[in-house]
């Protein structure tokens, strides 16, 4: 079975998530990866929410505001605009690949657009394949065992 | 009433929050008097066959300093939580993994091969390498092993409380003796489980006497590259402090002596991950429109990761590097 | 000033001392005849026949002219006694003899029963009153004219009789010549009258157009003497309410509103660029508001329906579609271009005898009694082609002189056409404004691919906008006839007024909160939030929200580097939760 990526997606609410709703108001055909989470604007998404949607799972995380210039905020997806390459700079310097975090602007008449934006991540992120974080859950049953092979207790 | 039992441990430390202890001065008389102190391997000669030797919750407190990189940090933070009825992780590296926690910046194996092998005043044409388990004519040897991803003690073990700071500054840990002083003495209720104690709960601005404006960063500089004014916020002058997003407690010590805050006391109350905070609150004070620009700020942030993640790296969202 | 008691002609007024006996005249009713005074400019004296007697106190009579007489207490002023009856048939009998024809003398004779002049019938056509040299340099300013030789060679004149750039062709001296001497001529290149002729009347001061709103006359500072002399203000004299101001000038005025309705309507589709239809090139060929402009009774024709040679067209096409439904141009339907053409076509039958060719792509006759208009135009004689108009061209030399062939498929009778008419309406789409974007980003609202206002909702909120209290009204928001625009109008208010009647604004539960306990005063989020709804508190040393003012987008609560600031809605707890439930 092909790998399916597993995308979050944060959409700011006047742009974005009504692009989205147009996308499936006018039958826009694209992929089901995409798992959204409705934000009032792009403005509002901490790097937090992205670092920890991929610690969480998440092969990838796109982040969706208003054009420069038109955010129903007035400038939030400005912030948006400077946070997010941080934060690719960040992920980048923990060793995940920075294409996995992604920001596009998608306005409210764009359905088709965020059809194609999602469409083009999927593959994007299918191609990088899966991100399976090393060592991020600590197993005490193997913490447990390496004890054992030493032969227990430590003087 | 016999006294109540203190247990003081290091794991993968420096030793410095040892210090900090006995910098409490003449309250370090006081909490020989007060305690019963049943194990502190830094100052006293005590062997963890003492600690087995005891019933579980027997040691009424146990100071645990150190992150846990080893199989033998692992075992004496499961033993010491047994025979402990409260277990306080003491200290920026049993908290959020602090320097050792640097190690996740790369892997075991690379850490390895430079001690053993690559560092300028190693000789080492055999490759030998330490083994955790070594059978020679007197018996078996046997050392810790080293694990390749630093925990913090949270991870691995349940914790009472947290006294954050690298390390936690005398004044503050005498105020905890205090108050642990006044519930033993006094039957004064327990904190919640899982409070800071020792800190403050805003962030170290608070305690920073420097005057602050509205922040518009159109570029950022290295302290070696700025005499910064003593007056006004290191970080309206261009320096990554990072008092904004760590734990105020110490009483802002280096941001008073011009070096800006490098983020020991950990993230401040309702934050998780100090690094991504501090991104988050710099991008959004950039003063930029233009994408190129941006890039161009940003990428004057010196070392980011190794900046924003200096004392927290473990205790992250993300924890450790991808290798 | 002070007063005077003087009588005209035995009855006794009041007037101010110096004022000139000719007003005390008029004031009591009394006519004085006088050629060549104006009340705006200085009297003069020049035509003499405004004389009258004078008695002083002492008893002395003089013969003085009214028009330049200043009243003194006392005197008595006698205008019909038989002395000054003489002096003016003897002045205007002068007058004669120098232009005896001119009607404004002839009939002035006639009153003072003058037959005919003693001294002969001279042929001039100017008096020498003087009217227009004053009224050029007291009122215009401009000292275009003045008077040139002596005695009986004595004429008006522009400096060194030549024609001069001093004078502006205001037409100030033509108006007032009492005998019509001086005409307002076209010459050396200088239009007489503004090449940019206007629709509606074109006088410095007019109503700009019926139906203006408001419907007061507005000042054209083009054509205003004052403002290319510095002189006149004639008007400002006149008008008895002191309403006109000359020192008004266009300023911006800031209104504190509470709501806002967006009624910024659309601007017409230029066909220019689509060749095929001749726009601009072929003549006849004109667009829907030109045609309908022709139509208004106020409109370039009064409303009749005529080519440009001014003769009424026996054949008319209308061209439905012009850049709507148009994958080149615009892809929606303007809605309204339907029914205005088969309102057209009914204007035609009912003004002209020409013949109607409908040429559109699908009718959407979808109103209440839109259908049943349909077929009244169907009866009336229309021809309806079902097939867009391809192109326009001019008729061969078959055609008479100006014909126009209108190109299409007649696709229900499958078969290509070419129409012979006269004149072509193209029926333009309805597009958005230019600048509606920078319209909407003001009012912080999106527009969409066509560039008309997005609602908020589509079914649950086709009036209101994401902006609180910001309104859409008519086409700004998509194509839309009259009934609908009102409508949608009559919606937006309503929502406007119960906002404002309630007086108070209900404010939104999500906005952020500070913890005061937890802020440490970096002054981070100062600067992030675009409202100001974020302030310092200087001696707490912490910052703080204004909830009134902040509109929830949550921007501070992702920039508090301590965790301080708590969205109310989309809370960092909420987020997570959703991010654990869309991973697990």
């Amino acid at each position: 079975m092909s790998f399916e990526p597993n995308l979050v997606g944060f959409l700011c609410n006047w742009c974005s998530y009504t692009g989205a709703d147009l996308a499936g108001t006018a039958r826009v055909k694209y992929p089901p990866n995409l798992k959204v989470i409705r934000v009032m604007c792009s403005g509002r998404v901490d790097p937090n929410f992205i670092l920890d949607a991929l610690a969480r799972g998440a092969d990838g995380v796109l982040v969706c505001g208003c054009h420069p210039g038109d955010c129903h905020y007035v400038e939030g997806n400005y912030k948006c605009q400077r946070r997010l390459p941080i934060t690719r700079m960040l992920v980048g310097e923990m060793g995940i690949d920075p294409r996995r975090v992604r920001l596009e602007w998608v306005s409210a008449s764009e359905g088709v657009r965020f059809g194609e934006v999602v469409s083009e991540f999927t593959e994007e992120i299918r191609s990088l394949g899966p991100l399976a974080l090393q060592e991020w859950a600590f197993d005490p049953a193997a913490a447990d065992a390496q004890l054992a092979h030493q032969g227990g207790e430590h003087a | 009433m016999p006294k109540p039992k203190l247990g003081l441990y290091w794991a993968a430390s420096c030793g410095g929050c040892e210090i900090a202890v006995l910098d409490t001065e003449l309250k370090v008389l006081e909490i020989a008097d007060f305690f019963d102190i049943v194990f502190w391997p830094c100052a006293m000669d005590f062997k963890y066959d003492d600690v087995r030797a005891l019933a579980d919750g027997e040691i009424t407190l146990t100071l645990f300093n150190g992150a846990i990189r080893s199989s033998e940090n692992y075992e004496m933070a499961k033993l010491l939580r047994a025979k402990s009825t409260v277990l306080c992780a003491f200290g920026s590296c049993a908290a959020d993994g602090c320097i050792p926690g640097l190690a996740n910046f790369t892997s075991l194996e690379a850490i390895t091969r430079y001690v053993y092998d690559d560092s300028p005043s190693t000789v080492n044409p055999e490759h030998v390498r330490p083994q955790p388990v070594w059978d020679v004519p007197e018996g078996t040897l046997r050392l810790p092993q080293l694990w390749n991803t630093v925990r913090t003690l949270t991870q691995v073990v349940d914790v009472d409380y947290v006294i954050p700071g690298c390390p936690p500054q005398p004044d503050q840990i005498k105020a905890v003796v205090d108050a642990v002083v006044d519930i033993l003495k006094n039957g004064k209720p327990l904190p919640p489980k899982g409070t800071v104690l020792g800190a403050n709960p805003r962030a170290c601005c608070e305690e920073c006497p420097r005057k602050r404006d509205v922040k518009k960063i159109r570029a950022f500089v290295r302290p070696h590259e700025l005499i910064p004014d003593p007056e006004i916020c290191l970080l309206e002058q261009g320096l990554i402090c990072m008092g904004p997003a760590t734990r105020g407690g110490c009483g802002a010590k280096c941001v008073k002596a011009g070096v800006p805050c490098r983020g020991c006391y950990g993230p401040p109350t309702g934050v998780h991950d100090q690094g991504a905070k501090m991104a988050s609150a710099i991008g959004g004070v950039i003063d930029s429109t233009d994408p190129e620009e941006i890039e161009r700020i940003i990428a004057g942030i010196p070392d980011l990761v190794g900046t924003f993640y200096r004392f927290s790296l473990p205790g992250s969202t993300l924890r450790r590097r991808q290798v | 000033m002070p007063k005077v008691n003087i009588t005209v002609d035995g009855r006794p007024i009041e007037v101010e001392e110096g004022s000139y006996v000719l007003q005390a005249a008029e004031a009591l009713g009394i006519d004085i005849p006088t050629l060549c005074f104006f009340k705006y400019v200085k009297p003069y004296a020049a035509c003499r026949i405004c004389v009258v007697e004078a008695r002083d106190k002492r008893g002395r009579t003089r013969m003085v002219t009214a028009c330049n007489y200043p009243a003194s207490e006392g005197i008595e002023i006698l205008t019909r006694t038989p002395r000054v009856m003489a002096a003016r048939r003897l002045n205007l009998e002068m007058l004669m003899s120098r232009c005896a024809s001119m009607p404004v003398l002839t009939a002035l004779a006639g009153k003072l029963g003058i037959d005919q002049p003693r001294w002969g019938t001279g042929t001039d056509t100017c008096i020498l009153c003087g009217l227009c040299v004053r009224v050029c340099d007291e009122i215009v300013g401009a000292q275009a004219l003045g008077f040139a030789s002596r005695g009986i060679d004595r004429f008006v004149t522009t400096p060194f009789e030549v024609d001069s750039d001093a004078c502006i062709l205001c037409g100030a001296c033509a108006a007032l010549c009492p005998t019509g001497h001086i005409r307002m001529e076209e010459a050396g290149g200088r239009d007489v009258v503004h090449s940019e002729i206007t629709l509606g009347p074109n006088a410095a001061i007019a109503v700009p157009f019926r139906q203006a709103v408001p419907n007061a006359p507005r000042i054209d500072p083009d054509f205003c003497v004052h403002f290319r002399t510095g002189g006149c203000k004639v008007c400002a004299a006149v008008c008895p309410k002191e309403c006109i101001s000359h020192d008004d000038v266009e300023r911006f005025e800031d209104l504190e509103v509470g709501t806002v309705v967006l009624a910024t309507g659309y601007q017409d589709f230029d066909p220019t660029p689509m060749k095929q239809y001749g726009y601009g090139r072929l003549p006849n060929v004109i667009t829907s508001m030109e045609f309908e402009r022709m139509n208004n009774a106020a409109g370039s024709t009064g409303g009749k329906i005529l080519m440009e040679n001014g003769k009424e067209p026996g054949a008319i096409a209308i061209l439905h579609c012009i850049g709507s439904r148009d994958q080149n141009a615009h892809p929606y339907c303007s809605r309204v271009c339907c029914m205005y053409a088969l309102k057209f076509a009914h204007l035609v039958k009912e003004k002209t005898s020409a013949e109607v060719y409908q040429l559109y792509i699908d009718l959407r006759a979808f109103g209440k009694g839109y259908e049943e208009f349909f077929h009244r135009i169907l009866e009336e004689g229309v021809n309806v082609i079902r097939g867009k108009g391809a192109e326009i061209v001019r008729g061969g030399k078959e055609y008479p002189e100006g014909t126009l062939l209108v190109r299409c498929e007649d696709t229900l009778a499958a078969k290509f056409r070419e129409i012979p008419v006269d004149m072509v309406v193209l029926c333009t789409a309805l597009e958005a404004n230019h600048d509606a974007k920078d319209v909407a980003r003001r009012f912080g609202i999106s527009v969409g691919a066509d560039g008309w206002f997005i609602e908020r909702h589509p079914k649950l909120g086709p009036v209101s906008t994401t902006t609180d209290g910001v309104f859409l009204a008519g086409v700004c928001q998509s194509p839309k006839d009259i009934p609908d625009a009102v409508a949608q109008g009559s919606g937006a208010a309503a929502q406007a007024m119960s906002l404002m009647i309630r007086g108070e604004v209900e404010m939104d539960g999500a906005y952020a909160v500070i913890d005061d306990e937890v802020c440490s005063g970096c002054r981070l989020c100062n600067d992030l939030c675009p409202y100001s709804a974020i302030g310092f508190d200087e001696t707490k040393k912490t910052s703080s929200v204004n909830p009134a003012l902040c509109k929830a987008c949550g921007t501070c609560a992702a920039g508090c580097p301590s965790g301080a600031i708590r969205a109310l809605h989309f809370a960092d707890e909420q987020i997570y939760a959703e991010i654990e439930g869309i991973l697990s």
